[in-house]
């Protein structure tokens, strides 16, 4: 028996996808890594790769069509046989005893890697009750082991398998087979996320947002920023010339207030809330057929100049529809900025399981008091939007209060 | 040891609680000068006369209830029922008398009393004559239900039910009468409420009891050839079940199957599967698997007759699915 390809899940939210175009056909050898197909995902297209040498044996989703994540795609026979396919995950006789050497069970390793690449997302992970418990106790991080039960259930043998390779990453790193094919010189040693579970006030206080406001129960703090100084920062730049947008500004300074208010940078995952390590922004980028969110790794500790570059590259890639589910998943809060619309204020709804996002309206001259006279200012309205479940009130106020101040004067973001 | 059959090892409990204590006696269709209709009576009545080995009527409910009321004026009767089959008619006098006269009497009155005969398959006896009905008596507070698989449990477990004080329903089974196995002599007493761990295992737990031991039995000897250990548990006693080794068993294995010769709706398996899941729910590495009879009614048909009931590639199937192996 062959071994099912199965459609990998690509993002958190992606639950089919369809297949562009088979790189390979019937008959094919293949050799892990290789591309297999084209595949269109809710965000954008990406190449399935084998994770076994072997010869494609079968094609199950024609080109154009679409499948849901898990179900097989293609069938591949591996490689030296026939028979010996049936895959057989513990070739050992004990679960317990896969600490010990034992030979690579492929079709496993093949089914499971496509099936679930766990995200780092608030995606559900399948794992039987056995296997939390263990993960828990031995400090392993479930979400990124593979499971190679029923449509990727993790198992016990397939913690025990983990703890013997010694697995324990953080669980904001994206995870997956697909590793980060190129990493930003930032990716080394990221600060690592920490969850801890809800309190019990913090429960009650969860639970009754969601009960006047289902789903991600939002509350919104507005506040005007005075932006002549950052305006002039820009024309610094453009006298330097170097290209820095007032929207790189306000990243910047988001990522910095961020890392001083870090009681913002959490997300809530199940009953757990999780303290981000690292600060990530999300930027939100426009597309013709929608609309996609970028994230700026580690932006509080970017230059300017790197934030600019950076944004500029990943909305160019995102209009292709060429981002890679890492450079859009994770991320600690977003900026949506509609001021080139000339949008002078708006809320935005927030990115889960990010538990906050900051609406950005345009800069515009307007008239405001300042020590008892009349005085015209470059003005910009910025609303924070919060998950009232982890993120209270005066926490909001906080982080935007340090958010003006930062814009306001932007040689703080220096220090 | 001495090596007995089934039968004879029922036979011999019964003498010899009978020997102990004049207040026991047997009553049944054909258990005296016929011997029995499955021979567990050969020799009583010879050795024990007719006031003690007493032929009844066909006449469930009647016999039934007469034994009651000898149960509560301090006999102590055997209450032989040709098949399970046929006890239905005497559910009243079981059910609504001897589970609940101590409750309604407020202890004033006492119910010992054994009622027992074959359950299950016997072999192309069709649908009324085949049924596993053991869930039924071991809904009902009042009542203990056993349904021992070997000859030595047997005769220890009837041995024990003879001596307590409260109504025992006991499940033999035709196909279990003529099997064989070492049977201790004299003083062998089978407390009620404890299962049997049969064969140690580590991979898995298949739980069961009665006839489908065998099956299980069978099951594991084949799963051992391809390094799957697996660990028998045979309950025996059905009320009150043996939580604490279902959960022992279970911890250590992290697996079940449950094997039942019934149907699955509210069979024992369905019992058992409940106090896995709430007591042990961490200690689960798989769904617990089931394999039951199927829902019909059993056909008189031999083939039909085969694939009706659990047999040995059925519970190694599940097993492998709870192991999720391949072949499942």
């Amino acid at each position: 028996m062959a071994t099912p390809i199965q459609m990998p899940s690509l993002s958190p939210t992606m639950t089919e996808g369809k297949i562009v175009k088979w790189l390979k056909k019937v008959g094919d050898k293949v050799t892990s890594g290789e591309a297999l197909a084209e595949l269109e995902t809710d965000k954008s297209n990406l190449e399935i790769e084998a994770y076994d040498d072997g010869t494609l044996a079968e094609i199950v989703v024609g080109e154009n069509q679409s499948a849901p994540v898990g179900s097989p795609i293609a069938y591949l026979t591996p490689k030296g046989g026939k028979a010996a396919a049936a895959p057989t995950p513990a070739a050992a006789p004990k679960p317990v005893e896969a600490a010990a050497p034992k030979p690579p069970a492929p079709a496993a390793q093949a089914t499971s890697a496509a099936s679930a690449p766990v995200a780092s997302g608030g995606r559900r992970v399948r794992a039987s009750p056995l296997a939390k418990k263990i993960a828990k106790d031995r400090g392993l991080d479930i979400a990124q082991v593979q499971g190679s039960g029923p449509s990727g259930r993790v198992v016990k043998r397939d913690i025990e398998e983990a703890l013997a390779r010694g697995v324990k990453a953080p669980a904001a790193a994206p995870s997956a087979p697909v590793a980060r094919k190129a990493p930003t010189a930032a990716t080394v040693a990221r600060p690592e996320a920490r969850s801890e579970p809800l309190s019990s006030m913090r429960k009650v206080i969860a639970q009754r947002m969601t009960e006047v406001k289902p789903g991600v129960p939002h509350f919104y703090l507005t506040l005007e920023v005075e932006m002549d100084a950052a305006v002039k920062v820009r024309e610094e730049a453009k006298a330097m010339e170097l290209k820095v947008s007032v929207n790189d500004l306000i990243v910047k300074a988001v990522a910095m207030a961020v890392r001083r208010y870090p009681k913002i940078n959490v997300s809530l995952q199940g009953d757990q809330v999780v303290h981000h390590g690292s600060v990530d922004v999300g930027i939100a980028v426009a597309l013709e057929q929608g609309l996609i969110t970028p994230v700026i790794r580690d932006a509080d500790t970017k230059g300017l100049q790197a934030i600019s570059t950076e944004v500029r590259e990943l909305a160019e890639r995102a209009r292709k529809r060429a981002l890679k589910p890492e450079e859009y998943t994770g991320g600690s809060i977003t900026v949506s900025n509609l001021g080139m619309y000339g949008i002078d204020q708006f809320v935005a709804i927030i990115n889960p399981p990010q538990a906050s996002i900051l609406a950005v309206g345009a800069v515009a001259d307007k008239v405001v008091a300042r020590d008892g006279q009349m005085v015209i200012r470059k003005m910009m309205t910025a609303t924070l939007s919060c998950d009232h479940r982890i993120i209270d009130g005066a926490i909001g106020a906080e982080f935007l209060r340090e958010l003006r101040g930062l814009l306001e004067h932007p040689t703080r973001l220096l220090f | 040891m001495p090596e007995l059959m089934y039968r004879e090892a029922l036979n011999q409990a019964l003498a010899e609680e009978m020997e102990r204590d004049a207040n026991v006696f047997l009553i049944g269709e054909e258990v005296g000068r016929y011997n029995g209709a499955f021979k567990v009576s050969q020799g009583l009545l010879d050795k024990f006369g007719s006031a003690r080995i007493i032929d009844a009527p066909i006449s469930e409910l009647g016999f039934g209830g007469m034994s009651v009321g000898a149960a509560m004026v301090g006999l102590r009767p055997v209450v032989e029922m040709m098949t399970w089959n046929f006890a239905i008619l005497a559910m009243d006098q079981i059910v609504n008398n001897a589970a609940k006269l101590r409750h309604m009497s407020g202890g004033q009155l006492r119910c010992p009393i054994v009622f027992r005969g074959p359950g299950g398959a016997g072999g192309r006896l069709s649908s009324q004559h085949s049924q596993a009905l053991e869930s039924n008596y071991a809904h009902f507070p009042g009542l203990k239900v056993i349904a021992p698989a070997t000859p030595a449990d047997a005769k220890g477990m009837l041995k024990a039910a003879i001596r307590d004080e409260n109504p025992v329903i006991m499940f033999e089974g035709e196909r279990l009468y003529a099997l064989k196995g070492e049977v201790p002599e004299g003083e062998h007493v089978v407390p009620l409420g404890k299962a049997d761990v049969k064969r140690e295992g580590t991979d898995v737990t298949v739980i069961t009891w009665s006839r489908m031991y065998y099956f299980c039995m069978q099951a594991a000897e084949e799963l051992a050839k391809e390094g799957i250990s697996v660990e028998v548990l045979d309950l025996r006693t059905l009320r009150p079940l043996d939580e604490e080794a279902i959960l022992a068993s279970v911890r250590k294995t992290n697996r079940a199957v449950i094997v039942e010769e019934g149907w699955a709706l509210a069979g024992i398996g369905a019992s058992v599967v409940d106090i896995i899941q709430s007591k042990a729910f961490d200690e689960l590495d798989a769904p617990v698997e089931r394999v039951t009879g199927l829902d019909v009614n059993m056909s008189y048909a031999a083939n039909l007759e085969n694939a009706t009931q659990p047999d040995a590639p059925k519970i190694i199937a599940a097993v492998k699915k709870v192991l999720y192996r391949q072949g499942a």
